[in-house]
């Protein structure tokens, strides 16, 4: 897993153990990969420090079962996204568009959004005010886009690992994801391209 | 986005493309549409922006550290907590 973290140092048999010193080296190990899945999936910090929180307890509670043939960082991703995913569902009950299931079959949406924002200068497409649209541009994809786009782009898994983390195909995962990227692009296409009008204003 | 048939037949296969995995015969389709649709152009370059600003803005998530020491307490692993 493309993680910087010592996974294979950890001894499995020790964790199934239920050796505490053992758990306590995964979670200083994991800690960081899940709580930025999280805010990314939620875009809230107390709700991502509940999350945190739920998957390193159930992670604690269920190590026992795990049978090494994912990961163990597949396997934590896994508990992590399932817990963000059924926030997600608690908070909103009444939206069905983060229930909707996605047909990946349906006709994509053509883009709508045609202006060349990229020469706007790096400050201007990294300030605080882009980022804090760019968060919630995440949080408005339908969830089940939502969690491939983060575990691909913002966790930077290989498109294997995050479809083994979602239970889907390689070739599902791949079409959640252009969903997800092309919304983004119609999304911060419509940010950045006021910007750039404003700019192009001011000289 | 014009109304050429290619522009939308292209467009699922864009995300890939972007990533460079792509199988050969789709990739030049794309090449050659792209070298006279200007808006399709448009499209792909603000599509790799897009995925580019995402990698980059990972890299800024940190966690607080009152919210590692309140994991640790949870768990009650506070005595194994390093400084």
């Amino acid at each position: 897993m493309s993680s910087n973290t010592n996974v294979e140092t950890i001894n499995l048999e020790a964790l199934k153990a239920g050796d505490r010193a053992e758990f306590a080296r995964l979670v200083e190990s994991h800690y960081e990969l899940v709580y930025r899945l999280a805010i990314k999936m939620l875009n809230n910090p107390q709700d991502a420090e509940d999350v945190l929180q739920e998957t390193f307890t159930k992670a604690f509670r269920h190590i026992g079962g795990f049978d090494g043939r994912s990961s163990l960082s597949t396997w934590l991703y896994r508990i992590a996204t399932n817990e963000a995913l059924m926030f997600l569902r608690r908070q909103k009950p009444g939206q069905i568009s983060v229930e909707e299931p996605q047909g990946d079959d349906e006709e994509l949406q053509k883009p709508l959004e045609i202006v060349d924002w990229c020469c706007l200068p790096e400050e201007e497409l990294m300030s605080a005010e882009a980022q804090r649209y760019l968060d919630e541009a995440v949080s408005r994809l339908p969830s089940s886009l939502r969690a491939a786009f983060v575990l691909r782009d913002i966790q930077g898994l290989s498109t294997l690992e995050a479809a083994e983390v979602l239970n889907l195909s390689e070739t599902a995962l791949k079409t959640r994801l252009s969903r997800a990227r092309l919304q983004l692009r119609e999304s911060l296409s419509s940010y950045y391209g006021k910007k750039l009008r404003e700019e192009g204003k001011r000289t | 986005m014009n109304e050429h048939a290619e522009c939308k037949h292209l467009l699922g296969s864009l995300s890939e493309y972007v990533d460079g995995v792509l199988e050969e015969t789709l990739c030049a389709e794309i090449e050659r549409h792209l070298a006279d649709c200007e808006d399709c152009r448009i499209v792909v370059d603000t599509l790799n922006k897009t995925v580019y600003l995402y990698h980059q803005s990972a890299a800024q998530v940190s966690v607080p550290e009152d919210v590692r020491q309140r994991l640790f307490r949870r768990l009650d692993l506070d005595d194994l907590l390093e400084p």
